[in-house]
C-alpha cells in the first residue's frame, strides 16, 4: 500500500511554513539563513514527491539545480556574514542598523 | 547534440557574453592592470551583444530544445540589459576609485549578472527562469558588498542576501507546486493547460508564491523593505544597475512565464496585482517626500515605478505588456542617468549625498544641473520625455482592461511624486550653494550620462514607432 501523496505535501508545506516563520522571527543571521535553506529543502521534497507520483523525471532533475544553487548561495552568503562579522563582531540583525532597516 | 547554424546565430549574444566572462577572468588573473582594461573590455562585450540583439530583433525562434526563446520581446530586453550594464561600466570607470572598490572582479560580476538577466528574459522553461534568477541574484549579493571594508556595504549586502534568498525560497516552492499541477516545467505546456487549471488550488497557490517571490525582486510594496537600505549602502553605480537591470529582469521573467495567464478571460490574480500596485505607488511616492538622502529618495521612487508597471500586468492585455516593456526601457535609461549624476557628484567616502548638496548646482556645474533636471522631469512623467509615454501607455492599457480606477490612482500618485522630483530642480536652480565641495571631472561618467540623456530624448521623440515594434511581437 502506497503512502498517499498528501502526506508528503503536508510535510513539505509544514517545512516551508517553519522556514518562513524562522526567517521572520529569528534574529541571528546564520539561523535566518538556515531557515531559508529549510524553505529550499521543502521545495525539493515537493519536487521529488510530484516527480515520483507523476512518473516524470524533470522534478528530480530540478532538485539537483536547486541544490547547486543553494550551495552557491551558501558560499556567497557565508562570505558576506564573515565580512560583516569582521567589521562589527555581531550576528544579530537587530544590531546591524546603521541604515534604517 | 547537433545544432543548426541558425540556432548558433540566435544565441550569439549569450555566446559573446559567456566568452567575454571567461576572457575577463583570464585578464583579471594574468594582468596587473585589469582594473583599467576590464571596464572597456566589458563595454565592448555589452555593446556587441546589445547591438546584435537589436539587429536580430525580427528573427524569432525557440532554441535549445524548447528552453530559450530569441527574437521579439526577449531581444528588446537583451538590448536594455546590455546597454544598461554598458552605461554602468562607463560610470564606474572613475567612480569605483572614489568608492574604494577598485577591483577587476567588479566588472566580471556585472557581466555574469547580465548573463543571468538574459536567461530570464528569454526563458521558455521554468528551469531557465530559476537559473537566470539565481545567476543574477548571487552576483548582485556580491556586488552590493563589493567594498568589504565599509560597514554600510556589508550591511546592504547582508540585507539583500537574506531577503533575496528568502524570495528565492518562495519562487522555488511556487515552481514546485506549478510543476506538480501542470506535470511539466515547460512554459508552453503550462500555458496550454491554464484553462483546465483555473480552479486547481495547488496551481493557483504555486503561481501566487511565484509572484510573491518576484514581488521581492521588482521591489513592490509589502516586499520592498530591503530596497532603500541596499541602494543606500551599495555603490551608487551598482544601485543604478539593481534598480534598472534587476527590476527589468524580474519583469521580463514574469512576462515570459505568466503573461498568457493574465491575458485569460478569468484573471484571478488581478486583485493581488491591483493591491500591490496601488500600495507601491502611493507608499513609494509619499515616503520619498520625507527622504533627505538622494539615493534613498531614488529607491522609494523606484518602488513607486514598480507600482506603475504592475498596472500593466493587472490589465493583462497586450497593450499592458507592450506598455511595461516600453516603460522599463525608458525607466532604465532615465534612472541610470539620475544615478549616474549622483555618482558623479558623490565625493570620497560616500559624501555629498544629502539633498542639500544639490543646492546651487546650476552655478557650480550648469551642464550636470541641466541633465539632472531632464532626468527628474522624465522620472516624474512630464511630457515630452520618455517617462511620460511609459506611464501613458500603461495607464491606457488599464483603461482598455476595464480597471480605470487603477489608472486614476496612478495619475494621483504621479501628481504626488512630481513634488519630490521638482524639489531637486528647485534646489539646483533657486537656492544658493551651502557647501563648497568641488565636483571631480570624469569624462567617461559624463559620456555615460549623455548617452542615457540622448536615449531618454529619443524615446520621447519616437515613442509611437517603438511601441508599434513591441506590439507587433505580441500579436
Amino acid at each position: 500500500m502506497h503512502v498517499p501523496i498528501e502526506y508528503f505535501l503536508v510535510l513539505s508545506a509544514f517545512m516551508f511554513i517553519t522556514g518562513v516563520a524562522g526567517v521572520l522571527t529569528r534574529r541571528n543571521a546564520i539561523v535566518i539563513f538556515m531557515s531559508v535553506e529549510l524553505m529550499l529543502n521543502s521545495a525539493n521534497l515537493t519536487l521529488v514527491t510530484f516527480s515520483s507520483y507523476i512518473g516524470n523525471p524533470v522534478g528530480q532533475l530540478f532538485v539537483f539545480f536547486v541544490m547547486t544553487v543553494a550551495a552557491a548561495e551558501a558560499a556567497v552568503g557565508l562570505a558576506i556574514i564573515i565580512a560583516l562579522f569582521r567589521n562589527k563582531q555581531t550576528m544579530n540583525v537587530d544590531e546591524i542598523n546603521i541604515l534604517k532597516w | 547534440m547537433l545544432y543548426s547554424i541558425e540556432e548558433f546565430y540566435s544565441i550569439l549574444p549569450f555566446i559573446i557574453l559567456s566568452t567575454g566572462i571567461l576572457i575577463s577572468v583570464l585578464i583579471e588573473m594574468y594582468s596587473s592592470k585589469s582594473e583599467k582594461i576590464l571596464p572597456w573590455f566589458s563595454i565592448i562585450i555589452f555593446s556587441a551583444a546589445g547591438f546584435y540583439s537589436l539587429l536580430t530583433v525580427n528573427s524569432m525562434s525557440v532554441i535549445m530544445q524548447g528552453m530559450l526563446q530569441t527574437g521579439g520581446i526577449p531581444n528588446i530586453f537583451h538590448f536594455v540589459f546590455n546597454f544598461g550594464a554598458a552605461i554602468t561600466c562607463l560610470l564606474s570607470v572613475d567612480y569605483i576609485k572614489k568608492y574604494g572598490a577598485f577591483f577587476g572582479e567588479y566588472y566580471i560580476l556585472i557581466q555574469i549578472s547580465v548573463l543571468g538577466m538574459m536567461c530570464m528574459a528569454g526563458a521558455k522553461d521554468l528551469f531557465m527562469i530559476f537559473i537566470g534568477l539565481e545567476v543574477m541574484s548571487v552576483s548582485f549579493y556580491a556586488l552590493a558588498g563589493m567594498n568589504r571594508k565599509r560597514l554600510n556595504a556589508n550591511e546592504a549586502s547582508l540585507k539583500y542576501f537574506l531577503l533575496g534568498a528568502f524570495a528565492t525560497g518562495f519562487v522555488v516552492y511556487g515552481i514546485a507546486l506549478i510543476y506538480g499541477a501542470a506535470h511539466s516545467t515547460s512554459i508552453d505546456v503550462i500555458t496550454a493547460s491554464f484553462p483546465a487549471m483555473s480552479g486547481n488550488v495547488i496551481f493557483l497557490a504555486g503561481v501566487l508564491l511565484f509572484l510573491i517571490g518576484f514581488s521581492f525582486k521588482i521591489a513592490a510594496f509589502p516586499f520592498h523593505m530591503w530596497v532603500p537600505d541596499v541602494y543606500q549602502g551599495s555603490a551608487t553605480t551598482i544601485a543604478g544597475l539593481f534598480s534598472t537591470g534587476g527590476k527589468a529582469a524580474a519583469f521580463s521573467a514574469i512576462i515570459a512565464s505568466l503573461a498568457p495567464l493574465f491575458a485569460g478571460s478569468v484573471h484571478v490574480f488581478m486583485p493581488y496585482l491591483a493591491v500591490i500596485s496601488v500600495l507601491s505607488m502611493l507608499f513609494g511616492s509619499i515616503v520619498a517626500i520625507s527622504q533627505n538622502n538622494i539615493k534613498r529618495m531614488l529607491a522609494y521612487s523606484s518602488i513607486a515605478h514598480a507600482g506603475y508597471m504592475i498596472i500593466g500586468l493587472a490589465a493583462g492585455n497586450h497593450a499592458g505588456i507592450a506598455g511595461i516593456v516600453f516603460y522599463l526601457t525608458a525607466y532604465t535609461f532615465m534612472n541610470l542617468g539620475a544615478f549616474g549624476i549622483v555618482s558623479l557628484i558623490e565625493g570620497n567616502g560616500e559624501t555629498n549625498l544629502d539633498l542639500n548638496s544639490y543646492a546651487g548646482l546650476s552655478e557650480k556645474n550648469p551642464m550636470l544641473a541641466l541633465l539632472l533636471s531632464v532626468f527628474m522631469f522624465a522620472l516624474a512623467g512630464l511630457p515630452p520625455f520618455a517617462g511620460f509615454f511609459g506611464k501613458y501607455y500603461v495607464f491606457i492599457s488599464a483603461v482598455k482592461g476595464n480597471i480605470t480606477w487603477l489608472a486614476i490612482v496612478g495619475v494621483i500618485s504621479s501628481a504626488i511624486s512630481v513634488y519630490f522630483y521638482i524639489r531637486i530642480v528647485v534646489l539646483m536652480y533657486f537656492r544658493d550653494s551651502q557647501s563648497g565641495f568641488t565636483i571631480k571631472n570624469s569624462s567617461a561618467g559624463m559620456l555615460a550620462v549623455i548617452i542615457s540623456f540622448m536615449l531618454v530624448i529619443l524615446l520621447g521623440i519616437i515613442p509611437g514607432s517603438v511601441i508599434n515594434l513591441i506590439s507587433s511581437f505580441l500579436n
